[in-house]
């Protein structure tokens, strides 16, 4: 304790969130999937749409919250993977015919492999330096992508078009519709593949890390190793969201992934509870739905009414989606006593 | 003797967690008090809660005045220096602005010249060290650095907290003797938390024995040192 | 040889801005531990405040000297009302927060003011100075205000006991507490001062980058850049790191082929990125040691 000169122990950035509180019991979740399931049959071409960016911005949430409310780093360069999973699913359906469901695995590898080589500088980086860091990333993709000797490949500024596929076996539904439901089992077995991924030793590195990372190495765990893992993960669930994007809005363009995007997600992730698994879907509720509804209050000062809405949001629960969620509990645990 | 400090049933909390139930004591004006007790019995609580530093209920007068409810910062106003655990020395600022910091709320810049050569008479070392940065003091001239910066608030009561924890039993005597010192001298009213019972009991006038958050024992230092039975149930000497 | 010579002149020129964006940069983060997002925004009203004045008649210094006013007190109310509230939340959060406050800011200027570019006046002309023709008298005055502001920052953290009390509550906010300071004011006043020391940057850059509510978009992430590369903690890294970043970018943008406008900004960063991988704390920056 003699003659130390700064050191301090200092708190985790990210608030501490036990494993099981990351997600939903089984019961609700059930009760969640009915309603995901049966949904689309009674709303218009459009509203399931929406419901199908829903669970694609809920993915790149979730992927996200992994790096972040898993892990403890920090990252704005999300859109950046997003974009690469984008662009290489344009790229293998519009260039090489490739079947729409088989780019999205290779979309996640490439983008795994992408995570994986940008944590290892990374690595060196926490905090505010590590935000600058994905920052930059961000900033850097949508240019990167116009470059002039990728302009074969990627169109350009122009970007590419890519075709909607048609439900499979003549089965009698629209293409919103398969593409929702194509949608939501992606969805389901990547939050499961979550879910379980922060319930492993894997997840219980990550935690350990995030919650105290000289505690973590003294304890064995190979800090370089997670966190990059981390990253890689990370960037795989958000580039295959990115697939799922592309094909849903049948267009990619470098402008559509700029930093904007990476702040929404993040946003999202606030919104929905850092840490929180479920809570992606209520973030990406968020930054889906309030935008419109900010403009619908006033053209003019649609920002303004978004940052006042936001305020609003993080006055009430500073932890997010996930606050309601633990009020809810604590009321219906007292309901059941009286 | 005027009582200075009055403490009636003292009840802290940490989150959910009861720390302290229903403490109460008082320490004279001018008199040295310890508070004594085991690992987690309530001691740094106690001075936490006089300072409003934790929630707490109960009564708590300084001079008459309730303190309850007040702001940590200007509880100190009324001339109640607190060297808390670990010394929280500004360990990126140098000794000299240490120093200063703790005379911070004081108008009279004279006196603040004059007492920070008074302190520096006091603890020679930190004169020799005064433009060094605080954090690389060793930790006994921290615990120094720490005792000077709180009386360059010229308090009227003192709040010590393990006072000798992590330094040399040489140091620990030196520290000790200077508090001494600074009580009889500078009239300054003392309260100090300690572990070391038996350096403790000598240099007070009262004690008081905290165990799990409830006072189980007070009197004359003296007595208390004198007799066996507290001594190996309660102070393990 | 010329050509770098007249390069690196250029980037220092640019550098300025910078760097005054970075010092404000780092006042804030010396008084709350973060990164404020909004910071451009607020610097961009502040300039918007001090051109309807001089649009009302105002000559440009009482302008200069009302906007400077309005500014302190506009960030000391903004912590007040809206980020006090928030200080025991989460980290993110807070970061939620700041984005959210750059939305009201940018959106409202937007209205108030609306979005075509305006021109806006400069104290120092625009002649070539010292018959240099990158570097102008603007410019030269820029880097003049910047230097004074930071000597000025330098003797009242250094001089001042409101400036050490400041330090205090900064570094060891439990122990400053115990002194008798009141950090919640001095975090509220770290806020009024970043915001009218992002006044006068934003004022010093409007007359090159004209005035328009998106204005400080670019020059905010290179003064974070700058406030970085220098080191969070350190005023003084932040003007030099400024400066730097300005001479990095004018200097790819020269040398590295296939560099364009658009790519400047990202090897710029990359550049940086660089080297903090070997220094992480910033080239001023206090290293911090963690413990368990």
């Amino acid at each position: 304790m003699s003659a130390v000169e700064d050191v301090v122990t200092e708190a985790p950035a990210v608030e501490a969130v036990p494993k099981r509180a990351m997600t939903l019991g089984t019961g609700t979740s059930l009760v969640v999937l009915a309603a995901l399931l049966i949904a689309p049959v009674f709303v218009k071409n459009f509203i399931i749409f929406q419901m199908t960016m829903l669970l694609i911005y809920g993915l790149a949430v979730l992927a996200l919250n992994i790096l972040t409310g898993g892990s403890g780093q920090f990252s704005l360069g999300q859109s950046a993977f997003y974009a690469v999973g984008a662009y290489t699913t344009a790229v293998l359906m519009e260039h090489f015919n490739v079947n729409y469901a088989l780019t999205l695995p290779i979309a996640g590898v490439v983008c795994f492999a992408f995570g994986f080589l940008f944590g290892q500088p990374a690595l060196r980086l926490s905090g505010v330096y590590l935000a600058l860091a994905t920052f930059a990333l961000a900033t850097a993709m949508p240019q990167l992508l116009k470059l002039n000797f990728l302009e074969h490949w990627t169109g350009g500024v122009q970007g590419l078009v890519v075709t909607k596929p048609d439900a499979p076996f003549g089965l009698p539904m629209s293409q919103d519709m398969w593409l929702y439901y194509f949608t939501l089992v992606v969805t389901i077995a990547i939050y499961i593949f979550a879910v379980n991924l922060l319930r492993s030793r894997s997840g219980r590195a990550f935690m350990a890390i995030r919650d105290n990372e000289i505690a973590a190495s003294a304890m064995g765990v190979d800090v370089a190793l997670y966190k990059t893992l981390a990253f890689g993960v990370s960037a795989a669930i958000t580039g295959i969201a990115g697939s799922l994007g592309a094909i849903a809005v049948q267009f990619v363009a470098p402008d559509s992934y700029t930093i904007t995007l990476a702040i929404s997600l993040f946003l999202g992730m606030v919104v929905g509870g850092v840490g929180w698994l479920p809570g992606s879907i209520v973030g990406a509720a968020f930054i889906i739905f309030v935008p419109n509804i900010a403009e619908g209050i006033s053209k003019g000062l649609s920002g303004a009414v978004f940052g006042v809405l936001l305020f609003l949001v993080i006055y009430l629960v500073p932890h997010g989606a996930r606050q309601v969620a633990i009020l809810g509990q604590q009321l219906a645990g007292k309901l059941r006593k009286n | 003797m005027t009582t200075l400090l009055n403490v009636k049933d003292l009840r802290a909390y940490y989150g959910q967690v009861q720390a302290l139930h229903g403490l109460s004591f008082s320490l004279n004006e001018g008199s040295l008090v310890t508070l004594l007790g085991a690992n987690g019995a309530g001691k740094t609580t106690t001075l936490r809660a006089i300072c409003n530093m934790v929630r707490s209920t109960g009564g708590i007068e300084f001079d008459g005045k309730p303190l309850n409810n007040r702001s940590t910062e200007s509880i100190v106003r009324f001339g109640i220096a607190h060297v808390p655990q670990g010394r929280g020395t500004f360990t990126n600022m140098t000794v000299e602005e240490n120093l200063q910091l703790g005379a911070i709320t004081r108008k009279d810049s004279a006196g603040i010249v004059s007492d920070i050569e008074r302190m520096y008479a006091h603890f020679p070392v930190l004169k020799q060290r005064h433009t060094q940065q605080a954090g690389t003091l060793s930790g006994g001239e921290q615990q120094m650095l720490a005792v000077a910066r709180a009386l360059m608030l010229r308090p009227r009561l003192m709040l010590l907290d393990e006072p000798s924890f992590g330094l040399a039993p040489l140091v620990v005597r030196d520290l000790f003797g200077i508090l001494g010192k600074i009580n009889r001298e500078d009239k300054v009213s003392i309260l100090v938390v300690e572990q070391n019972a038996q350096l403790a009991l000598e240099l007070a006038d009262q004690a008081y024995v905290i165990e799990t958050g409830r006072i189980v024992m007070s009197g004359k230092a003296k007595d208390i040192a004198n007799n066996e039975e507290i001594r190996k149930s309660y102070l393990g000497y | 040889m010329e050509l770098f010579t007249n390069q690196v002149l250029a980037g220092i020129a640019t550098g300025a801005i910078y760097a005054c964006m970075a010092l404000a940069v780092v006042m804030i983060y010396q008084a709350i531990d973060h990164l404020n997002f909004a910071q451009g925004e607020m610097a961009m009203f502040s300039t918007f405040i001090s051109w309807q004045l001089m649009q009302w008649g105002v000559p440009y210094w009482g302008a200069f000297l009302i906007t400077l006013i309005f500014s302190f007190i506009g960030g000391i109310a903004i912590e007040r009302i809206l980020f006090k509230p928030l200080a025991k939340a989460p980290v993110l959060t807070n970061v939620a927060g700041f984005i959210a406050l750059f939305a009201i800011i940018n959106s409202s200027a937007g209205l108030i003011w609306d979005f075509t570019i305006k021109q806006y006046p400069t104290p120092f002309g625009s002649a070539p100075f010292l018959g240099s023709q990158l570097i102008s008298t603007h410019q030269a005055g820029m880097i003049g205000v910047t230097v004074l502001l930071l000597l000025g920052l330098y003797f009242f953290f250094q001089y001042t006991r409101i400036g050490l009390a400041m330090r205090a509550a900064a570094s060891v906010p439990e122990s400053a507490r115990l002194v008798g300071i009141n950090t919640s004011w001095m975090i509220a006043l770290g806020w009024g001062m970043a915001s009218a020391i992002g006044s006068i940057a934003g004022m010093l850059i409007a007359p090159v980058v004209f005035l328009e509510p998106n204005m400080m978009g670019g020059v905010l992430i290179y003064g974070f850049a700058a406030a970085v590369l220098g080191g969070l903690t350190s005023p003084f890294g932040a003007v030099v790191g400024g400066f730097l970043v300005g001479v990095f970018e004018n200097l790819a943008g020269t040398y590295i082929p296939g560099v364009g406008n658009e790519l400047k900004l990202p090897i710029a960063l990359a550049l940086i990125i660089s080297v903090l991988v070997v220094k992480p704390a910033g080239l001023f920056g206090r290293h911090i040691v963690k413990r368990v």
